[in-house]
């Protein structure tokens, strides 16, 4: 998703109350009142909704993104620690709750952690929040020592007034500076002075997340809790049509056996009594309104539909008769399957539902949607709905979904068990595997036209697959003229300066529910535009490189120049390799960050082969934690290679044919490659790192197998299988 | 009754013998650190010790174990755990987090048997663990660091 967009982004997703949460809590506190009216304001400075510093100095702050691995909160405290001038070692972090009038997402419009927009969003907000928190301590200290403010200097958590060698910690000033009012307009630091933007502080959550204590969704135990897990329809859109639960009334510790709008809830008093409940659950599913076709069957009706026209994304000059004048002529088709997200903590949520609220505990990736979505299913209003985000063990995108799939059904077994007591539902791996909300599958074919002095003059790609956002609330969003921006992001707007363009799609419908996936369109595009740029290379006698610098002509393209350029000199381009082996180089914009990538790989005669190494060059403007944006790329590298290398859900008659990781199979230690980040200094504003790491790997290490071997595999995943067929 | 020996404190839990060790962890001590992943031994989430060797708890059912010397992540507080650990937080390993235990505990054995593990040694050791953040060119640094720093 593009969601910096300014039109798409500032007008937000939904009409209603979300609208209002686009002005934010901040700007929006009345002018010189105090800011926290909690009675616990006494005591703590709480100037505005993202930070409170404490009595003993610690400083809480509030982050509106969820934490899933990417960093956030680590980045969002740098930004308010760095304005605050606050000592490192007393900053803490906290989920804000749910609140769209004050913790909206300026991008999305709505409360939620997508799009890469945590740090992007937050910079502006953040840096005033802590600015102005500082300001107001300063003020505090300036009454105090009766000195004028300008001369007060701040470091590290400590107030100083060199002139009369007074020292205070912003402890002692904590209660004055709660007193004041809070002043408008205080302008952020000048980035010469950062201290820890741009110096990898270490993260707030390594020393939880290496004893244990972490808490996730899955470690919530309330009082009275049980644990439910649910039989869901083996094809999507199947519905019950009888329930024998006889043998699973007999498992020891089974409760309850409810129906629920998604199937057929075993409600246990552990997890365990659950889970054999449901073993021995016999449901007869009724198969009238489910997809029953195979992947095959999809693909190749895909394949038929890439040879008709379909709805125009983008146009320039006449493709057609300049494919008509080419000297040579390139073409390609690809297939990219579904995907499953298979984040390491499976889906999970606790619901404690009573006539007055709902209280929810989860690894919340939407609030705002996931508030609303259970209010209508609990019968409450949104704001009666309370949201506890907890850390999320992985998540990837599917924990953001619009209809909150994974919400509602436990706010339905809460009201279906009349709010009786708390309950957890746990997916097991195989609901997760088969629980669809995939990256959708697509074809693409694409065609190029070179003229005789080697010039790429025409260059067509058709998209088929289906639209993330049609049909959902969001489609206003990012749909226009039938055109799903994140089907087609990345191909559209491809960075290369050709003359002739033409970019088409067909939104396609299966039984098969879709949703985005750690880089999103850009899953897709990136490997089918830069994979055949290098065929187009070879056909019109380029280098890679040298053709991808010659085509980012565009000044607009600056950006993403300068990181192809990189990461070229880093991997040491034009030094050869030996026989067996290959380099490749792959560059993506994508969530206004640019990374390129060149992979090292080797590959032998059996169509087996490693990536040996991985070369990553990124802007993504100031660099807020220079190492946590190394870990994102390291990850996003590691992700997209799984799934380059392994990743597939294909479906038998509309069955899910993988349920477990030995079938749906994850990069292991033994597949990872050595990797080496190298970050673009940037005064820019940052934009984010969680998914732009991942589009340019497939790509990057699919040319370098193409470099050692001369063949290509365009319907993915990649095995050895297939590449030793194509070297046959 | 099943008696458990878990970090070095004896615990009564009256559940079915079959109950694999994980669910009884969780759900029966609340000793909420070592994870829920996959359930078929494929992915290392739920591993503790036992005896010392790095057991899949999730298919472990809690009669195989009784009398055994049952560690998690929260009783793994031995030298060469103490350094994991720290090498983990120097080294900023961690990124949801949620495998982490189970990477830990497989480090530590891994280190415990084998003082200075080369990079194939922890390919071996370590590929059972899966992390979907990838943070395996880390988890390789680390055990690399805390082997030198015993």
């Amino acid at each position: 998703m593009k969601l910096a967009n300014e039109n798409l982004g500032r007008r937000g997703f939904l009409a209603g109350s979300a609208a209002a949460g686009l002005v934010i809590g901040f700007n929006l506190l009345p002018g010189g009142a105090r800011a926290a009216a909690a009675p616990a304001a006494a005591k703590t400075f709480a100037p505005n909704a993202f930070l409170r510093v404490a009595p003993d100095g610690t400083v809480t702050v509030l982050s509106k993104h969820l934490e899933m691995g990417q960093g956030s909160y680590t980045g969002i405290a740098t930004i308010v620690a760095e304005e605050l001038d606050a000592d490192w070692s007393k900053v803490r972090v906290e989920a804000a709750p749910a609140d769209a009038k004050l913790y909206a997402n300026k991008l999305l419009g709505v409360q939620g952690t997508g799009g890469s927009s945590s740090i992007a969003n937050s910079w502006d907000e953040l840096r005033a929040a802590g600015a102005t928190a500082r300001a107001m301590l300063v003020q505090a200290a300036a009454a105090s020592w009766n000195v004028p403010a300008g001369e007060i200097e701040t470091s590290n958590g400590t107030l100083r007034h060199a002139a009369s060698n007074r020292t205070a910690p912003y402890a002692q000033f904590v209660s004055a500076a709660a007193a004041l009012p809070v002043p408008a307009g205080v302008k952020p630091k000048d980035p010469k002075t950062y201290n820890l933007i741009g110096k990898s502080a270490p993260r707030l959550d390594s020393n939880a997340k290496t004893d244990g204590t972490a808490q996730f969704t899955l470690d919530v135990y309330l009082p009275g809790m049980v644990t439910a897990v649910v039989a869901r329809a083996p094809k999507f859109g199947a519905t019950v049509k009888s329930i024998d639960a006889a043998a699973t009334k007999k498992v020891k510790g089974v409760l309850d056996v409810v129906q629920i709008p998604s199937g057929v809830a075993v409600v246990g008093k552990d997890f365990w009594a659950a889970k054999q409940g449901r073993d021995a659950l016999n449901v007869t599913w009724d198969f009238a309104g489910a997809e029953t076709r195979g992947t095959d069957a999809i693909v190749a009706e895909y394949k038929k539909l890439a040879e008709q026209p379909g709805t125009v994304a983008a146009k320039k000059g006449d493709a057609a008769q300049a494919l008509g004048q080419a000297a040579k002529r390139v073409n390609a088709t690809y297939v990219f399957p579904y995907l499953a997200h298979a984040p390491m903590e499976p889906l999970d949520v606790v619901v404690k539902l009573t006539p007055a609220g709902c209280e929810i505990w989860a690894g919340d990736q939407f609030q705002t949607v996931d508030q609303s979505n259970a209010a209508r299913v609990a019968g409450l209003k949104p704001e009666q709905v309370t949201i506890h985000t907890l850390y999320a063990g992985g998540s990837f995108g599917r924990r953001a979904n619009p209809g909150s799939d994974y919400i509602v059904e436990a706010v339905a077994l809460a009201k279906a068990m009349k709010q009786k007591v708390p309950v957890k539902i746990v997916w097991t791996r195989e609901d997760d595997v088969r629980g669809g909300l995939y990256r959708p599958l697509f074809v693409h074919k694409l065609e190029a036209g070179i003229d005789a002095q080697g010039n790429v003059t025409a260059w067509t790609n058709r998209l088929v697959g289906q639209s993330i956002l049609s049909g959902t609330p969001f489609e206003s969003f990012g749909v226009k003229d039938g055109i799903d921006s994140t089907s087609v992001e990345g191909s559209n707007d491809m960075p290369y300066a050709v003359p002739n363009l033409l970019v088409d799609v067909h939104n396609t419908k299966t039984g098969v529910p879709v949703l985005w996936w750690r880089s999103v369109g850009h899953t897709h595009t990136a490997f089918a535009v830069e994979t055949f740029l290098d065929d187009v290379a070879k056909a019109a006698g380029k280098d890679p490189f040298e053709l991808r610098r010659s085509l980012l002509s565009d000044p607009k393209q600056a950006r993403l120049k300068r990181v192809l350029e990189l990461v070229a000199e880093k991997a040491e381009w034009s030094k050869p390799l030996e026989a067996g082996r290959g380099r490749g180089i792959a560059v993506a914009e994508s969530f206004h960050s640019y990374v390129a990538q060149v992979a090292e790989v080797t590959a032998k005669p059996d169509g087996s082969f490693k990536v040996d190494r991985v070369v990553v060059a990124v802007d993504c403007g100031v660099a807020v934690n220079p190492d946590v944006i190394k870990a994102q790329m390291e990850g996003g590298v590691g992700f997209g290679l799984g799934a380059l290398l392994h990743g597939e859900i294909t479906l038998k008659d509309g069955e899910v044919q993988q349920s477990n990781f030995h079938d749906y199979v994850p990069l292991r230690m033994n597949e990872m490659p050595k990797v080496e980040v190298h970050i673009v200094p940037s005064l820019e504003a940052p934009t984010g790192v969680g998914e732009p790491g991942v589009p340019p790997i497939g790509p990057a290490v699919a040319n370098a197998i193409f470099a050692a071997t001369g063949k290509r595999v365009r319907d993915l995943p990649l095995t050895p299988e297939k590449l030793k067929a194509a070297q046959a | 009754m099943v008696t458990l020996d878990i970090n070095g404190a004896k615990k009564q839990l009256d559940i079915d013998p079959e109950t694999p060790l994980l669910w009884a962890l969780r759900d029966g001590l609340h000793l909420t650190g070592t994870k829920f992943g996959c359930g078929m031994a494929q992915c290392g989430a739920c591993t503790v010790h036992v005896d010392g060797k790095p057991t899949r708890s999730c298919v472990t059912p809690v009669s195989a174990v009784a009398g055994q010397k049952i560690t998690t992540i929260e009783g793994a507080k031995s030298k060469t755990a103490e350094a994991v650990r720290a090498s983990w937080r120097k080294l900023d390993v961690v990124q949801c987090g949620y495998c982490q235990s189970g990477q830990i505990m497989a480090a530590v054995a891994l280190l415990e048997s084998n003082k200075k593990p080369t990079d194939a040694d922890i390919d071996d050791a370590m590929t059972g663990n899966v992390c979907r953040c990838a943070t395996y060119q880390r988890i390789r640094a680390a055990i690399h660091d805390a082997a030198q720093s015993l």
